[in-house]
């Protein structure tokens, strides 16, 4: 299966943040493309979901889920905005 | 809150005995992976080991494909909880690749083509452990299962088996790869179920 | 082949902010099935009564998840056909042939079963009726600014099961008797193949606001003006808002559809930050 878009993992990370932080903005450290992650691509490799920058497919972030954790890995990102109103 | 769904029972999900624990059988080989597939062509494929010193033994298709090839029959066990029995490669031994390299240091970092990274112990790859595969059931290893080149370490779970394999550098101490750096354990032994960290 | 905003400017922001305020918070509900049926000879439609939903935006989806006797799991995203602030929702599934979990929800799932969802989830891929009176009485200023934008037309595009969030959005639109024009952009297999025929043809055929555009990708009603094929991009260009009246386009269906489309859009002058895609997987 090939990549869905950063909106398709709203699910697992409303587990993690009390709104729907795929309608947050993110800076990618890579090219500096500032997109909401629902915009960037979501690859979902057997270990766990990759997002990936939109405009240089450079990881933004990674979420892995087992039974009873998650992890979620903000490695390719310089800072996320969080809009107030 | 979870309860079963009626009538459900997902793909088929046989037990065997040599399966490790959680884990259960398939017959298909799931091909998801974390980013695109890089098409690389055997033409400018090129393999290396780094160590230490900066000294670095490199080999192209061609070099590659003249050292002696090992078939190997082995099952495989994904960290997701299936397991593949009796699957057939061929592939280059570790221990040949690493005949004539002088290193003090115990840790491996893979390279793959697509920026990925694992780390292993060298323990971990020599002693008839580990592989470059080159050839699935026969075939010529497609780009989505990490051709044309990747590495088999059999026994320990399969993200240890990066796809798409360039290089491996030496280091002195044990630091963790892309998915040990976000959740995963730094070994991943299928046998004492290392999962995570 | 990477996304559509790769060919465009470093910088997409959000269009009208309002767009993203909050939805419903996102939780674990038990939903009891509460009526099943064929939607084509190939997918089902089912209405689901769940305890404690929120309500949802049009074009959010949830996540399902089954579990066997063994305690295997497996969870699906599916959107959400219906919107409002009802416990009424409803989802329509396509079977794919070796699927694990679809043919499952086509052939199994009985009216009385209970699934467990996770929803209503992603507040970016959704549309919400604009305020006209707000509109009319923000007058300039930064709220004037968003309504305006937020009065720009809506183009939808949908392949196959990618209607699903796409007629959530055109029903929302008719029932709130919102004026924003509304075009949809429609590609399916067959004339058999259609999700929600009977709706879309009687939207299209009783709003002004709203156009169907249907393109057939195999085999066409007899008499169609077209042959049956692929969406091209002529065909694209010929049946979308164009790029000078600044719509804000919607397109889903399977990932490989919504990158030719969204890449033909790009092509043909859209704005990448104007383009929301939902890419359903496959290839
Ligand atoms: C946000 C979102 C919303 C979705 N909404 C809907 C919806 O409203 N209706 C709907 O029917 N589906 C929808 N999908 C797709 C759905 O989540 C599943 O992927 C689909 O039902 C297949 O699941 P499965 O278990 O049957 O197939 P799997 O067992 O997961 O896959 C079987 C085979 O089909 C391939 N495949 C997986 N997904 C697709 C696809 N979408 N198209 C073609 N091939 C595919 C796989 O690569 C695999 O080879 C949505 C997906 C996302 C991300
Ligand atoms: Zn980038």
């Amino acid at each position: 299966m090939q990549h869905v878009d950063g909106n398709a993992i709203a699910g697992p990370l409303a587990e993690f943040f009390a709104f729907d932080i795929t309608t947050a903005v993110a800076r990618c450290n890579g090219c500096g493309f500032v997109a909401e992650l629902a915009r960037a691509m979501v690859y979902t490799s057997p270990a766990g979901s990759v997002l990936r920058c939109a405009s240089c497919e450079q990881v933004l972030a990674t979420l892995v889920e087992s039974d009873d954790r998650a992890w979620f890995g903000f490695s390719g990102v310089s800072a996320i905005e969080v809009r107030r109103r | 809150m979870s309860f079963i769904t009626r009538g459900f029972s997902g793909r088929s999900h046989e037990r065997d005995e040599r399966l490790p624990p959680g884990q259960t059988l398939v017959h298909d080989f799931p091909v998801l992976s974390a980013g695109p597939t890089p098409e690389i062509d055997t033409a400018e494929w090129e393999f290396s080991i780094t160590t230490e010193t900066g000294g670095v033994h490199s080999w192209n298709w061609q070099q590659f494909m003249a050292l002696p090839i090992d078939e190997v029959d082995t099952d495989i066990h994904c960290v997701t909880h299936w397991s593949k029995l009796g699957t057939s490669w061929r592939g280059i031994s570790l221990d040949t690749l690493f005949e004539n390299v002088e290193t003090q240091y115990d840790y491996v970092m893979a390279h793959s083509y697509g920026g990925y990274t694992t780390n292993l112990a060298l323990d971990d790859l020599l002693d008839g452990k580990a592989w470059i595969a080159f050839e699935f059931d026969g075939e010529p290893l497609d780009p989505e299962h990490g051709g044309p080149a990747r590495l088999l370490v059999p026994h320990l779970y399969f993200w240890k088996s990066a796809k798409w394999v360039r290089g491996l550098v030496m280091m002195g101490e044990d630091e963790p790869g892309f998915w040990e750096q976000n959740g995963y354990h730094l070994h991943g032994d299928p046998w004492k179920e290392e999962r995570y960290w | 082949m990477s996304d559509a905003s790769t060919a465009t400017a470093t910088t997409a922001t959000s269009e009208p902010a309002r767009a993203l305020a909050a939805v419903p918070r996102a939780g674990w509900h038990v939903a009891t099935v509460a009526a099943t049926r064929r939607e084509t000879a190939n997918a089902a439609r089912l209405e689901l009564e769940v305890d404690g939903w929120p309500g949802n935006a049009a074009g959010q989806h949830l996540d399902l998840r089954l579990t066997a006797p063994d305690g295997y799991t497996a969870t699906r995203s599916y959107s959400i056909a219906s919107s409002g602030s009802g416990t009424r929702v409803v989802l329509a599934v396509d079977r794919l042939p070796d699927g694990e979990v679809s043919p499952f929800l086509v052939n199994e799932v009985r009216v009385g079963d209970r699934l467990e969802v996770h929803g209503p989830l992603g507040a970016f891929f959704v549309w919400r009726p604009v305020d006209h009176g707000a509109l009319r009485s923000a007058g300039d200023g930064a709220g004037g600014a968003a309504s305006a934008l937020r009065a720009r037309p809506v183009q939808l595009i949908a392949g196959g099961s990618g209607i699903v969030p796409l007629f959530a959005m055109a029903t929302a639109h008719a029932e709130a008797r919102d004026l924003t024009p509304f075009r949809m952009l429609y590609s399916v297999r067959t004339p058999d193949d259609l999700f929600f025929a009977e709706e879309l043809m009687a939207l299209a055929a009783t709003s002004d606001d709203f156009r169907l555009d249907l393109v057939y990708t195999r085999r066409t009603p007899d008499g169609w003006p077209n042959p049956a094929g692929r969406v091209t991009r002529e065909a694209l260009e010929g049946a979308v808002l164009p790029a000078t009246e600044r719509p804000i386009v919607y397109v889903c269906g399977s990932t490989g559809f919504v990158e030719r489309v969204a890449s033909w859009l790009i092509e043909l002058g859209h704005d990448a930050r104007d383009i929301r895609t939902e890419r359903f997987g496959g290839i």
